[in-house]
């Protein structure tokens, strides 16, 4: 490493990360601070904003509603991190392979990405319209469900859309990653005579495992935050089937104008988040242990 | 300065942008229409955008301008929903329109209790000539406290059951007289395929409109009168119970399409089947009527579309000539606007808001108006309709107000959750009753 460049990573780092540190506490830290006092206020969003110490506080937490949405957000974060995770680890390994066909494939794997959440709800909700939709259209009962009336299928169905979203998005993670992994390793396995599934499960897949947590931490933080999805295919229902938390804090504050509560749940949420993405870090363990024990 | 300094200064510049932008998030359209700067003779006005009303609002303004060349007024519109949160917003920071359209009721309430909006009863007191040509029945939404606090405008919106002839012809039943030949067409509908009703259930109030005339209906108007003066335990009166039952018995013989809980009313899909079709009746505003003609393609021109008055209930109390719905649109005056910008409101309100312009285009766009007189008025293919409309809002004994625009905006919300469970079986009429006692009064 020159001079030079030693000198760039020391002193003018810090310098570099201000901008980005100013955006993140104007719009992060300050809303957030912002919220945490709205929480120990009355405010109806246009009178006046009345302190009212802990009051939204145990209205929140006495509100069944609350367990409820915290239990459909676990759920949603569970279910879509279960199915999202080995899908994209198995795409992400194939389409890796640097042979024409697949390079063509991971392309079309990609277009879930380029589509807004708004844009895919819509049509998802269009095209599962019992009435209208897909089913009634091509005349193929089996496709005639209440996918989003009936309480266990919203559920499926929301999972279902979620992972279809997001899982190109952690294929192109894996798929980086799996690049990465020295080839000696491989050429090494294949002297000793394992074959490609023992490749998988002894190279692949604990050399991913940085790339794992790494996923694993935005599907699961990120579903956190899940609003948009939700919002526009069930409005939360049928009933409060689909109500996670963020569409709970929605509804208290802007349908119910009660931005006290509201606050209340989105400093839930915010610590909430924490929490996991902390947990997962740890789970990560050290940083700088090796990871080519054996190569 | 270096390259990299100069860089950073930039992002630097686009962040304090951004934070500019953020501050002024005032109207799209108009141009110096906040309501605390809207001084010179200049008002600002914000409503709803779209056929068939958004036209005639505009035909409103540009009749005023003209008139009044010296005094403008500035019309932005929104869409239903961008409009609610919206206003909000805009009232509470002070950013809010001179005249602020709305829906009377509890949401008008709640701007009364912030000081937003200007009592209006001396004015009309002065202007007694202005409170004649509107309907009296339009006033009750826009009182507070026993004063009144909004001019009705536009049109009144009564709830009625609309349903495909076509379909009943090829059933071959006759439109339901009572709730019990209701549940009797229930399954012959199903048996041929054809949702009884469509509901768009997840936009909740259309389940709601369900509630307020099966109460009505049973147990007359006093039981919801009861619950909006705050008495406690209103909704415990066995009326309501018997309601809730009705109900559920009717999403249990399948009443409904299959999905109406993932249904929206804002993409008219709820509409949709019912001139496709694909169910045979539809309990909707009058509103549905411009809905049917402009998507329905012929449906409504051959005759295709039947509406009443929701059917009595077997021994009910409630009077049937009694409806539910929007007694009218509302405008009120923003208290923070400037008196010139008060002054020009006020000449709106009492020249060109109740001149007959105004009273035949609403009658154009397929509404009774809230002006009084209209009926001479009602000619071409519509007139039956119009007609129909006048005479359910005029010949009522009772017209009350949609209960979630009547309630206040958290109670409504509790309201409206509950009823969503209802409809999904989510929730028993006895649960109901509970959860509904304890917001009684918020």
């Amino acid at each position: 490493m020159t001079a030079a460049a030693q000198r760039v990573r020391g002193g003018n780092v810090a310098w570099m990360a201000l901008p980005a540190f100013l955006m993140f506490l104007a719009f992060g830290v300050v809303p957030l601070l912002g919220v945490l006092a709205l929480s120990f206020t009355t405010w109806n969003g246009i009178g006046e904003i009345v302190p009212s110490g802990t009051t939204s506080w145990r209205a929140t937490l006495s509100d069944p509603g609350l367990p409820h949405a915290l239990w459909v957000t676990f759920l949603i974060m569970a279910l879509s991190w279960a199915v999202q995770t080995p899908m994209s680890i198995l795409i992400g390994v194939f389409i890796a392979g640097r042979k024409r066909y697949r390079e063509f494939l991971a392309v079309l794997f990609f277009i879930p990405l380029l589509l807004s959440s708004a844009a895919i709800a819509i049509t998802y909700k269009s095209l599962l319209d019992p009435s209208f939709g897909l089913g009634s259209g091509l005349g193929i009962d089996a496709l005639n469900q209440d996918w989003l009336g009936n309480a266990t299928l919203a559920m499926a169905t929301l999972i279902f859309i979620v992972s279809w979203q997001f899982i190109p998005f952690h294929s192109l993670i894996y798929q980086g990653a799996v690049r990465q992994i020295p080839t000696s390793m491989y050429e090494a396995a294949q002297i000793d005579g394992a074959g490609r599934w023992k490749q998988f499960w002894s190279i692949t897949l604990p050399q991913l495992k940085y790339t794992i947590i790494t996923s694993s931490t935005l599907m699961v933080v990120g579903s956190l935050t899940f609003f948009d999805l939700i919002y526009v295919l069930t409005a939360g229902g049928p009933g409060d089937a689909t109500r996670a938390l963020a569409l709970l804090m929605y509804q208290q504050g802007f349908q119910a104008n009660l931005m006290g509560p509201a606050s209340a749940i989105a400093v839930i949420l915010v610590l909430v988040g924490l929490v996991l993405s902390l947990v997962l870090r740890r789970l990560g363990g050290r940083a700088d242990e090796s990871q080519l024990e054996g190569a | 300065m270096n390259r990299r300094n100069f860089l950073g200064l930039g992002v630097g510049a686009g962040a304090a942008a951004a934070l500019a932008a953020c501050g002024s998030s005032g109207p799209s359209g108009g141009s110096s229409s906040g309501g605390s700067s809207g001084g010179g003779g200049a008002a600002s006005y914000w409503s709803l955008s779209g056929p068939p009303g958004e036209p005639v609002r505009q035909a409103a303004i540009d009749r005023f301008n003209k008139a009044n060349p010296d005094s403008k007024i500035t019309p932005t519109f929104f869409q239903n929903d961008a409009y609610k949160q919206k206003i909000k917003t805009s009232l509470g920071a002070n950013q809010g329109p001179t005249m602020i359209w709305g829906w009377g009721g509890g949401g008008l309430k709640e701007y009364v209790d912030s000081n937003l909006v200007e009592d209006l009863t001396g004015w009309l007191g002065e202007n007694a000539a202005v409170k004649d040509k509107i309907l009296a029945s339009s006033f009750g939404a826009a009182t507070v406290n026993g004063k009144i606090y909004a001019l009705p405008v536009e049109t009144v919106q009564p709830i009625v059951l609309f349903y495909n002839k076509k379909v009943f012809e090829k059933v071959g039943v006759q439109p339901p007289q009572s709730w019990g030949e209701i549940m009797a067409l229930v399954p012959k509908f199903n048996a041929a395929k054809i949702a009884p009703f469509s509901l768009g259930g997840q936009s909740r109030w259309t389940n709601m409109m369900w509630l307020e005339f099966l109460l009505d209906r049973t147990a007359g108007s006093e039981v919801f009168d009861r619950v909006f003066a705050g008495e406690k335990d209103a909704w415990s009166d066995p009326a309501v119970l018997d309601m809730l039952t009705k109900i559920q018995d009717l999403v249990k013989a399948n009443g409904f399409q299959k999905g109406f809980s993932s249904t929206t009313a804002d993409s008219n899909a709820d509409q949709a089947l019912l001139y496709t079709g694909k169910a045979a009746m539809m309990l909707h505003g009058s509103w549905s009527y411009g809905i049917q003609v402009s998507n329905g393609g012929n449906f409504v021109k051959d005759g295709g579309l039947g509406w009443m008055n929701f059917p009595a209930v077997e021994g009910g109390k409630g009077d049937p000539s009694n409806t539910v719905g929007n007694p009218g649109q509302y405008l009120s005056i923003s208290s923070k606007a400037t008196a010139e910008a008060k002054d020009v409101a006020k000449k709106f309100f009492s020249t060109t808001l109740v001149d007959d312009d105004e009273k035949a285009g609403w009658v154009k766009s397929g509404g009774v108006p809230v002006l009084k007189n209209s009926e001479s008025l009602f000619t071409g293919g519509d007139a039956q309709f119009l007609k129909d409309m006048a005479g359910i809002a005029n010949g009522a004994k009772v017209f009350a107000q949609s209960w979630d625009q009547a309630l206040s905006p958290t109670a409504a919300e509790t309201l409206l959750d509950n009823i969503a469970k209802l409809f999904q079986l989510q929730v028993s009429p006895q649960q109901w009753v509970d959860s509904m006692n304890g917001v009684i009064g918020k």
